[in-house]
């Protein structure tokens, strides 16, 4: 009868969570991939009631760190704590109530409709208490992504951008506290991608944790609440956007010269690359 | 919805007022069309809201009639108000006994042979959407795999060699072991980065297919001249031997597989997003594969054990089932088992009949009519993936 999954204590849901709590966090951590050390001792936490942006140039283990903190990497040295406990100690059910990921690229084997998709996210609160929400986690979902209007049109017919926000709204429906995000703007337009930052406000406004992996500097000066820059397997810098973003920094990161300026009518902090003149 | 119908009805008053009128009815309008505009949004794709249910039905009544067909035709023709009136004799609740022949030819030639086929049926279509969803791939399929062979290679050994220690059992606990360990190769061979490769899965396919028959070849001339005819009927595939032994034979494994399948249906869907967004929706993604490769493995023994390798089968009816009811696992599991008893139970009836008194092999007949379906699902894959790598 184990074997059928029917009987077996079911775990426990996650216990209440306050703003400030840390959700998810990395110490010391050192993760390889492959017999290559991506990440050498990266520290970093993520708190409920803030968006928290990791930018960094292509390979310097933004989505590795992103992986150890969902549980899908193991660590090499250090540790990960996900609410509270190692990553490694909780089981992948107990995982799937407490954080939800959004994966760089949404794939589907089979042509479902994007509301089943959705659907899906709810997986994890079947048989409980929690199951009651299922309509209307899923309505909402659908709703702060802009997919409502498709919800009966197969995945597979989306175009990459549409599929990204169905994939975003499966992670949503899902309601945990953590949110961990690769790349959630990479296929948007411009619209689109605002959207789905403000999304990532609201529900750390909500209370919820939100780890977000970034390319548009843009994008994390103007939503994230702190900033970790990641360079080459290390964390270099771990702060308010406003803070940390500086010309010297960002063009020694990127090896490209990096001009950061306040906009003229808003003060808001702008990146932009320096472009030969 | 129109602002004029109601915001024009306060005709008189200042302006002020039928503005005021103006923005109550618009309101009242969008309230009006919301619910219509949000259940017209939540409607899944077209024809699929009851598709599932229809098609249930609709199976089950294909499976009832077939079976009085079956029953009913062949060499001794027996009408089915008898068979009917057989049937509840022998359940107790009314009906009379038949005559001496008919009694018998219904109980000992035909009923065992339709059992068979249902079992047979059920367990090649139910093996073929679960190995599918395992794969995420819809080109999977115990025979096209090399998991069927695999698993004759078990039976013809244990034919061949004249092996009997477990008496009935057997051949199907040799072509579970065989098929178990095959099902296992392939899926280890084909799998490279959490993904399979249409073109891995087929190559590896073609390997173990070539091995397994090298096998089969292998043992046949080890086999002496009675096992040789044993194995050579057996292999086209054909039901003509069935007996209340052979069903009792493999009940166990096929029942055991059916009866398991469907309770792994949900994490099925959730597979087809990808191994890791499976594993952060809590599906414990590696027990997953090993328990449902078990149960493609007990499925396929069932079948292969009593009627050699029936292809097709498992290929053909989960996808004309997915592209009829949508690809939820929880219709298209025990779905594609209904349909698959429909198809053998119906392939059986017309390779016992069309030819009468001679008999087409089964396994002949649904090849003929499975390949070309494959070939036509080989190009459409080919197509929406812009060719192969």
């Amino acid at each position: 009868m184990k074997l059928l999954g029917l009987i077996g204590s079911k775990p426990a849901s996650p216990g209440p969570v306050h703003p400030g709590d840390v959700l998810a966090e990395a110490e010391a951590l050192h993760v390889r991939l492959g017999g290559r050390e991506v990440l050498s001792g990266v520290d970093v936490t993520a708190r409920a009631g803030e968006v928290l942006a990791l930018v960094g140039p292509n390979g310097a283990g933004k989505s590795t760190l992103l992986g150890a903190l969902a549980a899908d990497l193991p660590a090499a040295a250090g540790v990960v704590r996900v609410h509270g406990r190692p990553a490694s100690e909780w089981s992948a059910q107990e995982l799937a109530l407490r954080r939800a990921v959004l994966p760089q690229s949404a794939a589907l084997s089979f042509p479902f409709a994007v509301e089943e998709v959705v659907r899906m996210g709810r997986a994890p609160w079947a048989g409980r208490p929690e199951e009651g929400e299922d309509d209307a986690a899923v309505a909402s979902a659908m709703a702060a992504t802009e997919v409502s209007d498709f919800a009966g049109r197969s995945f597979s017919a989306l175009s990459g951008g549409e599929r990204a926000r169905v994939a975003l709204a499966r992670v949503l429906a899902q309601r945990t506290r953590l949110l961990l995000l690769d790349e959630p703007t990479a296929a948007l337009d411009l619209r689109h991608q605002e959207l789905v930052l403000r999304v990532c406000r609201a529900r750390a406004h909500a209370g919820d944790a939100v780890v977000v992996v970034l390319h548009d500097l843009g994008l994390a000066a103007a939503y994230a609440h702190r900033v970790v820059i990641l360079r080459a397997g290390r964390a270099v810098a771990d702060g308010r956007p406003a803070e940390i973003f500086t010309d010297r920094l960002l063009s020694d990161v990127y090896q490209q010269p990096v001009e950061v300026f306040p906009h003229p009518r808003t003060g808001e902090v702008l990146v932009a690359p320096v472009r030969g003149s | 919805m129109t602002v004029t119908d109601k915001g024009a009805a306060p005709d008189s008053g200042t302006e002020a007022g039928t503005e005021a009128g103006a923005e109550a009815g618009t309101e009242a309008g969008a309230q009006a069309a919301a619910p219509e505009a949000s259940t017209d949004r939540e409607r899944p794709a077209g024809p699929r809201r009851g598709a599932p249910w229809l098609l249930t039905v609709a199976l089950a009544v294909l499976v009832g009639l077939l079976t009085l067909a079956s029953a009913g035709l062949g060499a001794y023709e027996i009408s089915p108000g008898d068979v009917l009136s057989s049937i509840a004799h022998r359940a107790g609740v009314g009906g009379n006994e038949l005559a001496r022949v008919p009694e018998s030819v219904l109980w000992n030639v035909r009923f065992p042979r339709i059992v068979l086929a249902l079992l047979v049926g059920a367990s090649l279509g139910c093996a073929g959407a679960l190995m599918q969803g395992v794969f995420g791939n819809p080109l999977a399929e115990p025979s096209v795999i090399g998991v069927s062979l695999g698993a004759a290679v078990g039976a013809v050994a244990a034919i061949s060699l004249g092996l009997n220690f477990l008496g009935n059992w057997t051949l199907p606990a040799f072509a579970f072991v065989a098929g178990l360990g095959t099902a296992l190769l392939v899926y280890s061979m084909s799998r490279s980065g959490g993904r399979t490769e249409v073109v891995t899965l087929i190559l590896t396919g073609i390997a173990v297919n070539a091995f397994a028959g090298a096998l089969i070849g292998l043992f046949i001339f080890l086999a002496d001249t009675a096992a040789v005819n044993q194995i050579t009927f057996w292999q086209l595939g054909s039901l003509s031997q069935a007996t209340w032994p052979k069903v009792l034979a493999v009940l166990p494994c096929a029942a055991l597989g059916l009866a398991v399948a469907p309770f792994y249906a949900r994490k099925l869907d959730l597979l087809a997003l990808g191994e890791r967004p499976a594993r952060h929706l809590g599906v414990d993604v590696e027990r997953l594969r090993v328990v449902l490769i078990l149960v493609v493995a007990l499925l396929t023994a069932a079948a292969v054990s009593v009627s050699g390798v029936i292809g097709f089968v498992g290929l053909v009816i989960p996808h004309l089932l997915r592209m009829a009811a949508g690809p939820g696992h929880r219709f298209l599991i025990p779905g594609s088992a209904l349909g698959g008893a429909v198809v053998l139970l119906a392939g059986d009836l017309a390779a016992r009949t069309v030819v009468e008194p001679a008999e087409l092999p089964l396994g002949v007949l649904t090849a003929l009519f499975g390949s070309p379906f494959f070939f036509w699902l080989l190009r459409r894959t080919r197509r929406r993936q812009g060719g192969w790598a």
